[in-house]
């Protein structure tokens, strides 16, 4: 085993960084705990070494620090959390994993590096089981299997967390499973916010299958880049060792990638798109990746990742290559929103990319793709007919276009609308879709075959 | 600590990217091995006192002073019976084996090597001792898989005169085959295997100009926007917009020999997909399962980001070896963005000058050499192959104008651009019919008109001036709306919409939509063009368009696309009688009145 190794002094300080040199002996990644003349201690992880100079990146930030007189201790081990059942569920941690609830901090359990290791994609079972939501707008058209990673890409101030509060209350995953946990990481959210979530697994009565993983808005920002990777340390051990259905909730990915793209500047790297480092990408995806099932064992791990697009934007670095690494993303939206339709889904660029598995015969019901895809076709045109609407007017449009603004009209208010405690089946969805398609003329349903028409369309 | 003199060992260590002294015992793009754990690397600087090496490993724990093992040999893939149906990582670590080695989770550090020495291979020798073997020639054969025969090559590098050649038998990949002696009695003990540099490009003989489509079975490409065999492909779009899905398709599809499947910086669920699918799906030539015939090489996004870099070229190395026996080889890579990013992520760290959003400046030359590895040649094995090489690109915000996707267009000769918009209506493939282009039309045209129907080229282009005029009249209509167009331009509106709705759009996950050979896209192409210009006769006769397009032959050209394969004309046939009878059935009635 490496020794720990003490230096007294740093040379210089960078923002969150701080440099030290003269040092022998670490390793690249490993922790680094820094102690001020006031004894309370910061941990770090090593960002870069040389033979005698070591750069290290402070959790809870540099200020106050005095460059002659802090001691570093270099720990010789990677940033590693202990992991069990019983002494991690029904508990409340700081972003670092130190307990917040008053209750002992977890010795019993093994350690693991919180950076996790990859799943070797020959391992993987490919995530099949459909989970029902209860949302309309989800289990007709965005469907969520177990084991999928699907963010929520939402705006400030939009009801994003009690949405993502919905489906942890009414996702079946949770429900009709004993072995299932929900693992909730934060990352410079509000105290409120975090709150709302807490209440919210109380009154649903699964607080002690709840872990929460707090970094909280006014807490040092970079410590938010450990958050989410000691959360899915946790949610692996748990779903992968213990055969758990675990449900990891992290929000907000934008504070996160915040914080990257603050140690990045401190460092002085060369900025890629609007001032994130280069490898935001891989970075994202070492946490996203994180999820899904693997082969004979039983757990699984889906994720929610929740951001919030700067300006609404989605062409956005933060939800663009948060895009590029999920299985697809539910966007919300601020002019539904203001129309007070909740879900505010947007529904054309959400996407579920392993919906098409998930649903069918034996699992949803037959029809469901092509319907689907047939609300898709319809509330696309029907939107341009909106658009075309506002500028001729409703009288002169053609009757069918008529009948596409009813369609719009009736998925926003029927099909989309839907209370924060209504809970509806699969079949309740599919037939309101089915209402609804079928306002259209017959010869409209190109995306459903004649027979599906038959046996569904005209009840 | 002071390292001796002689072991080199490292100095510094920043992620992905390790210095080391000194730097004299190394050479550019040498392979290197680092620590207690044997992290393989590769040089990619070299100044007078440092080596700077890219770490295909986690580098974690990694300290400065920890040795370093110089391998006296550029970065290289092992070429030999064994790659077929196998799935490796960007620096050819067999996955499976990995797994039965190391459990579920991926491990760094060494694991013995690429192809299985303890299998045995049936080797048929087809030359004789005493004969001059020339470069590349083919010393036997091994049966590899069902689908494919391996011809073994001399290395491109070795001639001479044959010693000895092993009788007819079974051998494993580490036992010696042949002798040559070279003119300067080098001897040479050839195996069944032999290693070769992932950078350099396999020589060949003789470059074809590309001149047959490979037929990927989607209508869309096939007959708007072809490929030609040994041609190169980009597909670019935004996240979503259906490049995965495009490029599993043309694995599952396309008639080339062998498909190399690079998920190059992409999820682990869709490699997890292609080994679920490829080994239940038939090939329709061969009717052999397609894993067969597929070599995957997958480097997730969460794996290490300069075995990324590295995945690209040992992929393209695979497909240029099976090329020099003949074969004709499709290889995929999936995404060359993110191969671009880890080049931009290794340059950043090495702090040199960037170009255009951080990439470096030989970002462009980079692309362009790897699309000179795709071709039609003859090997100097004497045999015709190709390399098709498809990339797909995704551009940041979906925004065309970055530059890997600026780059990309200069160096490929297919273009088929993914449209938001399109996908988000869920209208597949989203290929966007007027930004995409081939080069290749001219190229395979005379194929089409030979094999499939003399009238192709024909039925091409008064299909694309339908969706050409489609879509200058869609302004008006975005403005005005449908009903204020004229009867006449209100057919071609209603004629795109089939050709949309009923030709172009193709489902990836309905059984039978999945494929469409060449003779049933020419056909359902024919029909529906057919219907539209017989609309033509409905505005000359001054009938409301409508009448036409409510007639029941409507449902029929719908459901044309979900008809079995294109090999049985008959319900095409039929349709098109049925649309002469109703549109005659509606002239006439019009006459009477
Ligand atoms: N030909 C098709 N038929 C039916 N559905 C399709 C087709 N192409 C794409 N899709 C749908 O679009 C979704 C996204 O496609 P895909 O995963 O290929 O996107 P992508 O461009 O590779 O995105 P990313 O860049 O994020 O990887 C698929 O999950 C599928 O639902
Ligand atoms: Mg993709």
């Amino acid at each position: 085993m490496k020794g720990i190794l003490e230096y007294i002094g740093i040379d210089r300080i960078s923002g969150p960084l701080v440099v030290i040199s003269g040092v022998k002996g670490v390793g690249f990644g490993e922790v680094v705990e820094i102690v001020p003349s006031d004894g309370r201690s910061r941990q770090g992880r090593i960002l870069s070494i040389s033979e005698d100079v070591a750069v290290v990146e402070v959790f809870e930030g540099t200020s106050g620090l005095a460059q002659p007189t802090t001691r570093v201790r270099f720990l010789g081990r990677p940033f590693e959390i202990t992991v069990s059942k019983e002494e991690v569920l029904g508990r409340i941690f700081d972003g670092l994993g130190r307990p917040l609830d008053g209750g002992p901090v977890p010795f019993r359990g093994e350690k693991r590096n919180i950076n996790g290791l990859p799943i070797n994609p020959v391992a993987r079972a490919y995530p099949q089981d459909f989970i029902q939501t209860g949302i309309s707008a989800i289990d007709g058209m965005n469907t969520i299997v177990r084991g999928q990673k699907l963010p929520i890409f939402s705006g400030s101030g939009l009801p994003h967390n009690e949405f993502a509060a919905q489906i942890v209350r009414q996702a079946r995953l949770l429900t009709e499973d004993e072995g299932f946990a929900v693992i909730f990481g934060a990352m410079g959210v509000c105290h409120d916010e975090a709150q709302t979530f807490r209440r919210s697994f109380e009154e649903s009565g699964i607080l002690k299958n709840v872990a929460m993983f707090l970094n909280l808005a006014d807490d040092p920002t970079v410590e938010r880049l450990m958050t989410p990777r000691i959360a899915l340390t946790v949610a692996e051990y748990l779903a992968f060792e213990q055969g758990m259905h675990v449900l990891v909730i992290l929000t907000d990915m934008t504070n996160y990638c915040e914080a990257l793209r603050e140690v990045a500047t401190s460092k002085g790297e060369v900025p890629s798109r609007k001032g994130y480092p280069g490898y935001l990408y891989s970075d994202l995806a070492s946490i996203y990746e994180r999820a899904g099932h693997i082969i004979d064992r039983p757990g699984s791990i889906t994720q929610i990742a929740i951001l919030t697009m700067p300006d609404d934007d989605i062409t956005h670095p933060i939800p663009d290559l948060t895009g590029y690494i999920t299985e697809g993303q539910i966007v919300l939206d601020r002019s539904l929103a203001q129309r007070d339709i909740y879900p505010p889904i947007n529904v054309l660029p959400s996407l579920s990319r392993l919906m098409s598995d998930g649903i069918g015969e034996g699992r949803t019901r037959k029809d469901h793709a092509n319907l689907s895809s047939q609300i898709y076709a319809a509330y696309a045109r029907a939107r341009q007919v909106q658009r075309l609407a506002s500028i001729i007017g409703e009288e002169d449009l053609s009757a069918t276009d008529k009948l596409y603004l009813a369609f719009a009209r009736e998925f926003h208010e029927r099909f989309l609308q839907q209370g924060t405690d209504e809970n509806r089946t699969i079949i309740q969805t599919l037939e309101l879709g089915w209402e609804l398609v079928t306002l259209l003329p017959e010869q409209e349903l190109t995306r459903l075959k004649p027979e599906e028409i038959d046996q569904y369309g005209k009840i | 600590m002071e390292s001796t003199a002689q072991q080199p060992s490292v100095t510094m260590i920043s992620g992905p990217v390790v210095q080391a002294r000194p730097a004299h015992k190394f050479s550019m793009n040498e392979m290197v091995e680092i620590g207690d754990e044997r992290l393989v690397g590769e040089v990619i600087d070299l100044d007078e006192d440092l080596a700077t090496i890219q770490v295909y490993e986690d580098t974690t724990g990694l300290r400065p002073g920890a040795d370093v093992y110089a391998k006296e040999l550029p970065l290289y893939v092992e070429l030999g019976p064994g790659l077929m149906c196998e799935i490796f990582d960007g620096v050819q670590r067999p996955l499976e084996v990995l797994r039965g080695k190391r459990g579920d989770f991926i491990h760094r550090g060494k694991t013995g090597t690429a192809l299985p020495r303890d299998r045995v291979w049936q080797f048929t020798p087809s030359v004789r001792p005493g004969a001059t073997i020339s470069p590349g020639e083919i010393l036997g054969e091994v049966p590899e898989s069902q689908l494919i025969t391996h011809r073994i090559p001399v290395p491109p590098d070795v001639q001479g005169t044959l010693e000895h050649i092993v009788p007819k038998g079974d051998y494993i990949l580490d036992d010696v085959i042949a002798v040559i002696r070279s003119s300067s009695d080098k001897i040479h003990e050839l195996k069944l295997f032999h290693r070769w540099p992932v950078r350099k490009i396999r020589p060949y003989r003789e470059r074809l100009v590309p001149s047959e489509p490979l037929i990927t079975g989607q209508r869309v490409i096939d007959t708007f926007f072809p490929l030609a065999r040994g041609g190169t492909a980009g597909i670019p779009g935004g996240f979503g917009t259906g490049k995965t899905v495009a490029q599993h398709q043309l694995s599952k599809w396309a008639d080339a020999d062998i498909i190399v499947y690079i998920g190059c910086g992409e999820r682990g669920n869709e490699m997890t997909g292609v080994l679920v699918d490829l080994p239940k799906l038939l090939d329709p030539r061969t009717r052999r399962p397609l894993i067969e015939r597929t070599i995957l090489i997958a480097n997730t996004s969460d794996m290490p980001v300069a075995a990324r870099e590295a995945s690209i070229y040992t992929g393209i190395t695979i497909a240029e070896y099976y090329r020099d026996m003949g074969y004709d080889v499709a290889l995929m890579a999936d995404s060359t963005s993110r191969w671009a990013e880890a080049l931009r992520e290794i340059s950043g760290r090495l702090e040199e000058m960037p170009a255009e959003e951080g990439f470096p400046a030989y970002l462009a030359s980079r692309l362009a050499a790897f699309y000179e590895r795709a071709g039609q040649v003859v090997s100097l094995a004497g045999k015709r192959g190709s390399v098709t090489l498809i990339g797909a690109v995704s551009p940041p915000g979906g925004d065309f104008s970055e530059p890997v996707t600026m780059h990309t267009k200069r160096f490929v000769q297919c273009f088929w651009a993914l449209d938001k918009e399109l996908a988000s209506a869920r209208y597949f493939p989203a290929i966007n019919y007027l930004q995409s282009y081939s080069a290749y039309i001219s190229a395979v045209e005379p194929w089409w008109t030979e094999k499939v129907g003399s009238t192709w080229k024909i039925l091409r282009e008064k299909t694309i001036n339908i969706l050409q005029e489609d879509s200058r009249l869609q302004n008006i209509v975005k403005l005005l709306g449908e009903e204020a167009l004229p009867d006449d331009q209100k057919r071609i509106v209603e004629g795109a919409r089939l050709l949309k709705n009923d030709f172009l759009q193709q489902s990836a996950f309905d059984p039978v939509d999945t494929y469409a050979g060449p003779e049933k896209q020419f056909l359902l192409l024919d029909v529906i063009l057919h219907f539209i210009e017989r609309l033509a006769d409905v505005v000359k006769a001054r009938i409301p368009l409508f009448r036409a397009t409510e007639l029941p032959v409507v449902a029929e050209i719908h459901k044309l696309k979900f008809t079995r394969r294109g090999d049985d004309p008959g319900p095409f046939k039929s349709v098109r009688e049925q649309i002469d009878k109703e549109i005659n059935a509606l002239l006439h009635r019009q006459d009477s009145l």
